[in-house]
């Protein structure tokens, strides 16, 4: 027994770099979910389903709403899309916390932590490559088809802010879910977070009123929503030449620029992964 | 040498001890193991192994690899079918192969050549292109381990691989397990059903409430006991005053050690005696006092013997006992983790 160790150095036939075990094992992982999703496509379709009757029926609903209501004279119909892109986006992302939270469940979790993983980030960087397909395939859809009934569609350098501000939001709501199914202790606990937590923050958004609209304490609520944050960026590409500078939200506490809502959620999108990754290396040490 | 060595692990869940103080060596290339009743700690040992849980205190080596401080080291040649089946129902069984593969970060050629060759082993051929959602739980089984083997590690930790399986099913698994110790794989098997241990392990440790309470091939454990057991029936179904009245006779035939009335099956007498000398001197015993026989069995001390020497108590009144003692709020946090 003069070194013990030795066993294990026999070497492996195939030593590989980390950055290609890395794309290995995230690939395997990312291809996983998406043959999940091929073979039940639901909450695709589910997710693209729900904003669709919300864009029609909304838009049906205050069609006649009263000249002057809306900024800039807009048409509800136009004002509602953008609200309901950043819905979709947002429950869509909302939902990345259950297929983990699933794998916790049914012991599949335990099948990769005792895998000798290069990273376990790529558990997490599999749902985030996967959710943020997901949202964006599903906002797409939902782009075409508002455009399709006439409200519009964004110019090309509309449509990068478009995908960049909805990126940002992806990213920072996937990394509150996934937090949340390490941190709640089953799905049901889950469901009912997203449950409460969606449409509330819908209506306290500027997605279905604009702020003028509210009471004031509703209007701080929406100016202080995150969703609010995305939505105006995106109402400002479609609504024509794009000018990050200029003011979008006449807030209670102040003028809200462009540049201002996409720092806020660049910030938040940060903030959240770092409030989650202790929670996530205690998880998955 | 010893591939797997653990050194006076505690471990508690809350204020439930699971481990108290067990220490276990395995040697290399051994089959070995792991027996006791439901809620011994013997999960949590080979959680603790498979480096899915740390223990509060202790030391873990895996071929000479310290498993608290390497983790990802002791991965790599450890394979873990665990309690519960994980499988992924949506998934087909080569699908979830390959994507433990990719886990392993096998080559791809390896990885299908390697998935092709554990398909035929555990002849798994008509089911493996077929949803795991559709598996019977022998399917499952099967798949799961062939998981485990996928990476050929030098060490399968099984935890409990055939609680309630169907017999194929079973022979596959024992079949498979018996090759790979053969070709010098170290398995590391926890179990409850006595039989299991006595027809595959080579060693084996006894745990009981979170320690290992006795250490050695089955069949040391069971001459270290002495003695040879005599089932006796004077007729098929006997009663108490019948069965009290022999034992009083036969207990004073020299050379037996113990009697014990079994009242579950029919009041039939089991002996603890020295030897095969002491069975004719039963006969006589019992002639003389004009006492039929209905059936005489004598056989070598059983693992459950050695059980009940080692704890006072049968290895199935433990797992009956172990029932009421549980705490539901722990075990649901323990089993989410």
């Amino acid at each position: 027994m003069t070194n013990p160790a030795f066993d294990l150095s026999t070497p492996r036939q195939y030593q590989r770099s980390a950055v290609s075990e890395l794309a290995q094992e995230t690939g395997a992982l990312t291809r996983r979910l998406f043959v999940q999703l091929q073979r039940r496509p639901s909450t695709l379709v589910a997710g693209i389903l729900q904003p669709l009757i919300w864009l029609v029926l909304f838009g049906a609903l205050f069609s006649r709403a009263p000249e002057g209501l809306l900024p800039g004279g807009m048409s509800y119909g136009r004002f509602l899309g953008a609200g309901v892109i950043v819905f979709t986006a947002f429950s869509g992302a909302l939902n990345a916390g259950l297929p983990v939270m699933f794998d916790r469940e049914f012991g599949f979790l335990n099948r990769l932590l005792v895998a000798p993983l290069r990273s376990r980030s790529s558990i997490v960087l599999a749902s985030v490559i996967y959710i943020t397909t997901l949202s964006l395939v599903q906002s797409l859809a939902i782009m075409i088809t508002a455009s399709l009934l006439g409200y519009g569609w964004p110019g090309a350098a509309g449509l990068v802010l478009v995908m960049v501000t909805l990126l940002l939001l992806v990213f920072a709501v996937t990394a509150l879910s996934l937090g949340l199914a390490f941190a709640l202790p089953g799905h049901i606990e889950l469901i009912a977070v997203i449950f409460v937590a969606n449409l509330p923050l819908l209506f306290a958004s500027t997605a279905l009123a604009p702020l003028s609209y509210m009471p004031p304490w509703l209007g701080w609520l929406a100016a202080l929503n995150p969703l609010t944050f995305a939505i105006e960026p995106i109402r400002a590409a479609y609504s024509g030449p794009l000018d990050l500078s200029s003011v979008l939200l006449e807030a209670p506490y102040g003028d809200v620029t462009g540049t201002t809502c996409l720092l806020v959620l660049s910030l938040l999108t940060a903030g959240l992964f770092l409030l989650i990754r202790p929670l996530l290396n205690r998880k998955l040490a | 040498m010893s591939l797997i060595e653990l050194d006076h692990l505690v471990k508690s869940y809350g204020m439930v001890p699971a481990l108290t103080d067990l220490s276990l060596a395995v040697p290399k290339g051994c089959l070995y193991g792991f027996l006791g009743p439901n809620g011994a700690g013997k999960t949590t040992t080979l959680r603790i192994l498979a480096t899915l849980l740390s223990p509060d205190r202790g030391r873990v080596m895996v071929a000479g690899v310290d498993a608290l401080q390497n983790p990802r080291q002791v991965r790599q040649i450890l394979g873990y079918v665990a309690q519960e089946v994980a499988i992924d129902k949506i998934l087909t069984g080569r699908e979830l192969l390959a994507l433990q593969g990719d886990l392993y970060h096998l080559p791809r050629t390896d990885r299908n050549q390697r998935i092709d060759d554990l398909i035929q082993r555990l002849s798994m051929g008509d089911w493996i292109d077929r949803r795991c959602g559709t598996y019977s739980g022998g399917m499952r089984r099967r798949l799961d381990l062939a998981a485990g083997l996928l990476h050929s590690p030098r060490l399968l930790v099984l935890d409990e691989p055939t609680v309630g399986l169907d017999l194929e099913s079973r022979a596959v698994i024992w079949d498979v397990l018996q090759d790979l110790r053969d070709q010098g794989t170290t398995i590391l098997l926890s179990s409850h059903y006595l039989e299991e241990v006595e027809a595959l392990a080579e060693r084996m440790a006894i745990i009981d409430a979170g320690r290992v309470i006795a250490e050695g091939s089955p069949e040391e454990l069971k001459c270290a006991l002495g003695g040879d057991r005599v089932t006796l029936r004077v007729r098929e179904f006997s009663n108490q005053i019948e069965a009290e009245k022999v034992r009083e006779l036969l207990d004073a035939v020299e050379g037996v050690r113990r009697i014990v009335i079994n009242k579950v099956q029919g009041h039939s007498l089991n002996l603890v005696v020295d030897g095969d000398h002491v069975l004719p001197r039963l006969k006589q015993r019992l002639g003389e006092s004009d006492l039929p026989v209905f059936s005489l069995a004598q056989s070598r001390p059983s693992l459950d013997d050695v059980y009940l020497q080692a704890t006072g108590r049968t290895l199935m009144d433990a797992e009956l006992a172990v029932v009421g003692e549980r705490d539901p709020k722990q075990e649901r946090r323990q089993s989410m983790r």
